[in-house]
């Protein structure tokens, strides 16, 4: 069948500039340049192009530029050229729109609308070049009070403490899969968290049995509803352990790693014949209420020996504050909440764009309702989705979160142009595809120095920021809304976030 | 120990709405501790010398053993504000009736004061000397900080439900604040020049204390309430305050989750609730609790033994919330002792001496050698060290 939709990309290659090295032909998995050797030049297939830059990145002569296309329908307010696309490529297939990354669409970002304070006069800004300016955090549960005994001096801790993971900074890799990502790309993360002193998160693939030794001391896996490499060594080898049960892209929804992408490796570590399609089901069929929950967060607790912090990763949603509220109180220790813009590297778009609310209002609701009922240090929230900056993350910080959670962001430190063509096995930039030739571009030692430099300089950023305001440790910071104000923002928005607008 | 976790009695606008006041400030405090009284006019003098580091928008005092012959009576001192005497008088039958259905009022009287001291706008000003009355025993216990009934005092302490009254009063009758609630003690502040106010309860003549505390203030917010002057005070823990803390929402937001309402719009507030929580009702020592309150950097427990590391581990790990940030130095009056504490990096003042019985914290040497020329010792705490003197005892404690 003809397609009808019209390439999204034009290629203009500088035919003076270009020496036919046949460079870009090798770099595009999609197939897009061709050599054409009876005429000595390159030839471009638009129609394949889906503008992840590799080809402009790595053409020698800088010869190649890749833009959207000029084309157009006739313009129309209500059937935007996506709109009309969209219609189009499902009425020539019949199927669902699948996509990745995060959502794209304009949802208002908050972020862009909150402005942090600073010192002037009656309180010093601290320079943190100069004087201790403290990231370290601790996540997990915290007693309510303590009860110290001290006799003649020696003083004793009496109170039960609770298992809690420490982060010299609040940034940690959010979840992704070996199998949705490439062995290289995993491993890049896994070595930039120990390196930077924070954790990855496995996501629900398995880890690696030859990875478990040397990353297990930074590593926090998955439970997933697929239950997918799971054997004991898996839970203990981690210092914590995160069920899944909804993701900010996909709320709701489960997921499906074609069998192709099974490789023997990703067979092995996951646990599944090799070639067999991975299916995580939408529900965990194990939790169907919140009691099943708490089971299962027993269950784990009681297989890791009450060591390690349980945490329940969920989708924010309508009504998930108070959900959360429940799963606190089922006995999870970090609540991790992902946003309308987290990422994934396969959803259908109608959900991707249409499902869940925005990580800022997500991350006050539910700091106010934890505080609110009095059981806010019974848990610790890491907050994800759509974070991109160090302001946003001291953002999130001042709105209560406790940690962060960052994937779109580490992907782009790897180079990830976020083209949104995860699900389709073919990442020009050896991220997520398990095809060796592709995923043999990513060089380990080169992505994790790009993921911890990326930590580092964040760190670096937030710590200026925090002395600005005149605080010299972070949590000092949490849920400390009185360092925020909103510009441009509703008064309901105000409400949600639970701070001034600016000049209040 | 089991703590019940009680809410505010009023639930917060979902925008955080308060303001918060910021100021700079003169504190000083004289302590005898042989116990031996004395008046109001030294330390007068003392923070007279201190003028420049105030601006005349709030002075006040707090004494220790004044009241002997109530020394056993909860005394409050409560604020009637409003328009006219009407509205003062009315907020004054409100709050009586409410005093009335909680505890037994042995003595009450306006508390004395010159009026040819020029103040601004004083509020009525009124002293109780009472007993809460007991659940079982013809009263109805009271309510607790959630409003909820509580037959008796619902397993928890008589400070506790004193506590809660005074939370009551402070967030549901309109215009009346209790300001002062301990017992042998008293608190007296309002707005103008420390000195003036000092004169205007002539301290000088009706008082004789072992333990005086004052605070001379310089907001930068003009609008000055005898409420918002210093000290702050929860039943016989007081607090002077210089400084800032940049710490206030999340600190606030932890004390409200332990029932504390924090309605006198200032940062000092927190810090007096603060030292309720962890000294009165957890109990904690005062090494601990300046570790909580301004504890060590990670550099240095890092390298501490694995004991000490522990304990300030997990000391940071869990009252992370209640760590003061910001420039502070502050004195904490408690019967029988008197504290100095400065945040962890000292970006405020404190200088504290000993003569003889007498121990003496201030912002400045020289206010102390004004009254007290001849000093044994003088010395410049390091920051989140407490200095503590204690009748009978002086030391400097270190953990």
């Amino acid at each position: 069948m003809k397609s009808f939709v019209f390439p999204e990309f034009q290629i203009i290659r500088d035919e003076e500039s270009c020496g036919q090295c046949r460079g870009c032909e090798r770099q595009c998995a999609f197939g897009t340049h061709t050599y054409d050797p009876a005429a000595d030049r390159i030839v471009s297939d638009e129609s394949k192009c889906v503008g992840c830059q590799r080809c402009v990145i790595f053409c020698p002569k800088d010869a190649i530029v890749v833009r959207p296309s000029p084309s157009f329908y006739r313009p129309n307010a209500s059937w935007s050229r996506e709109k009309i696309e969209d219609l189009k490529r499902q009425a020539e297939t019949g199927g669902v729109l699948l996509t990745g990354c995060g959502s794209d669409k304009p949802f208002r970002i908050y972020w862009d609308h909150i402005v942090l304070n600073a010192s002037q006069v009656t309180n010093p800004s601290l320079d943190p070049l100069r004087e201790p300016m403290e990231l370290r955090t601790f996540l997990g549960r915290k007693p309510d009070l303590m009860e110290i005994s001290s006799d003649s001096g020696e003083v004793e801790i009496r109170t039960e403490l609770y298992p809690n993971l420490v982060v010299e900074t609040p940034i940690l890799f959010s979840a992704m899969s070996y199998g949705a990502i490439s062995y290289n790309a995993f491993r890049s993360l896994a070595t930039a968290a120990c390196r930077s002193k924070t954790y990855f998160n496995t996501g629900e693939g398995g880890l690696p049995f030859e990875m478990r030794d040397e990353f297990g001391r930074c590593a926090i896996v998955q439970v997933a509803s697929g239950r997918f490499g799971i054997d004991a060594e898996y839970l203990n080898t981690a210092q914590a352990v995160e069920i899944k049960v909804g993701q900010g892209a996909k709320p709701g929804i489960g997921g499906h790693l074609p069998g192709e992408k099974v490789s023997a490796s990703v067979a092995e570590t996951r646990m599944i014949p090799q070639g067999t399609d991975a299916i995580s089901p939408a529900p965990h069929h194990d939790i169907y209420s919140i009691e099943d929950l708490a089971t299962l967060i027993g269950a784990l607790k009681e297989a890791t020996n009450y060591e390690k912090p349980i945490s329940v990763k969920i989708a924010a949603v309508h009504n998930f504050a108070a959900i959360a509220s429940g799963i606190v109180r089922a006995g999870a220790d970090i609540i991790a909440i992902d946003g309308l813009r987290g990422g994934t590297g396969a959803a259908p778009k109608a959900i991707r764009d249409n499902v869940g609310i925005p990580t800022e209002l997500a991350i006050s609701s539910l700091d106010r309702r934890l505080r609110e009922e009095g059981i806010r240090n019974r848990c610790s929230i890491i907050a994800a989705g759509g974070i991109r900056c160090s302001s946003d993350i001291i953002k999130a910080i001042a709105l209560g979160a406790d940690a962060v959670y960052i994937g779109s962001a580490a992907l782009i430190a790897m180079g990830c142009t976020l083209c949104q063509k995860c699900y389709t096995g073919k990442c020009n930039w050896g991220i997520c595809t398990q095809d060796p030739r592709l995923s043999g571009r990513l060089n380990v030692e080169i992505a994790s120095m790009r993921l911890s430099n990326l930590i580092s300089a964040w760190s670096h950023e937030i710590r200026e920021m925090l002395g600005g305001m005149g605080i010299n440790a972070l949590e000092s910071l949490r849920g400390n809304r009185d360092h925020l104000r909103g510009v441009g923002l509703y008064d309901w928005e105000l409400d949600v976030l639970g701070i001034k607008g600016a000049g209040e | 120990m089991r703590f019940e976790i009680i809410m505010p009695g009023i639930r917060r606008k979902r925008r955080e709405l308060y303001s918060k006041e910021i100021c700079a400030c003169s504190i000083f405090g004289a302590m005898n501790r042989d116990g031996d009284r004395f008046t109001g006019e030294g330390v007068m003098k003392a923070i007279a010398n201190m003028r420049v580091r105030g601006n005349g928008l709030g002075g006040g005092f707090a004494a220790y053993g004044i009241y002997p012959e109530y020394r056993d009576y909860y005394a409050f001192h409560l604020m009637f504000t409003g328009k006219n005497v009407v509205a003062k008088e009315a907020a004054k039958k409100e709050f009586e009736a409410f005093l009335s259905s909680k505890f037994d009022v042995v003595s009450d009287e306006e508390i004395p004061h010159d009026d040819s001291v020029p103040v601004s706008d004083p509020p009525l000003l009124w002293r109780y000397f009472v007993l809460p009355r007991y659940g079982g025993e013809g009263g109805d216990g009271g309510y607790g900080g959630d409003g909820r009934e509580v037959g008796d005092w619902g397993g928890r302490s008589e400070e506790d439900f004193i506590v809660d009254q005074i939370m009551a009063v402070n967030t549901r009758i309109e215009n009346a604040y209790v300001f002062s609630s301990g017992k042998n003690m008293g608190c007296f502040k309002g707005v103008g020049y420390p000195e003036e106010i000092g004169e205007y309860f002539m301290l000088d003549e009706l008082y004789r204390a072992h333990t005086w505390t004052v605070h001379g203030r310089f907001p930068t917010n003009t609008q000055a309430w005898w409420g918002g002057a210093h000290p702050f005070s929860l039943l016989d823990t007081t607090i002077v305050h210089n400084g800032e803390i940049s710490s206030y929402g999340t600190n606030r937001w932890y004390l409200e989750m332990y029932g504390y309402a924090c309605t006198l719009q200032t940062d000092t507030e927190v810090i007096a609730y603060a030292a309720d929580l962890l000294m009165r009702r957890q109990k904690l020592p005062i090494d601990i609790v300046a570790k909580i309150l301004a504890p060590p950097i990670w550099n240095a427990i890092d390298r501490m033994n694995e004991k000490e590391k522990k304990l300030l581990t997990t000391l940071r790990m869990v009252y992370g919330p209640l760590l003061m940030n910001g420039p502070f130095a502050v004195i904490i009056g408690e019967t029988g002792r008197m504290i100095g504490l400065t945040d962890r990096i000292r970006l405020r003042p404190l200088t504290a001496a000993t003569s003889g019985e007498m121990f003496y914290i201030s912002s400045e040497e020289a206010s102390i050698r004004l009254i007290s020329p001849h000093l044994d010792r003088v010395w410049t705490p390091n920051g989140g060290e407490p200095v503590v003197g204690e009748l009978k005892s002086a030391r400097k404690v270190l953990l």
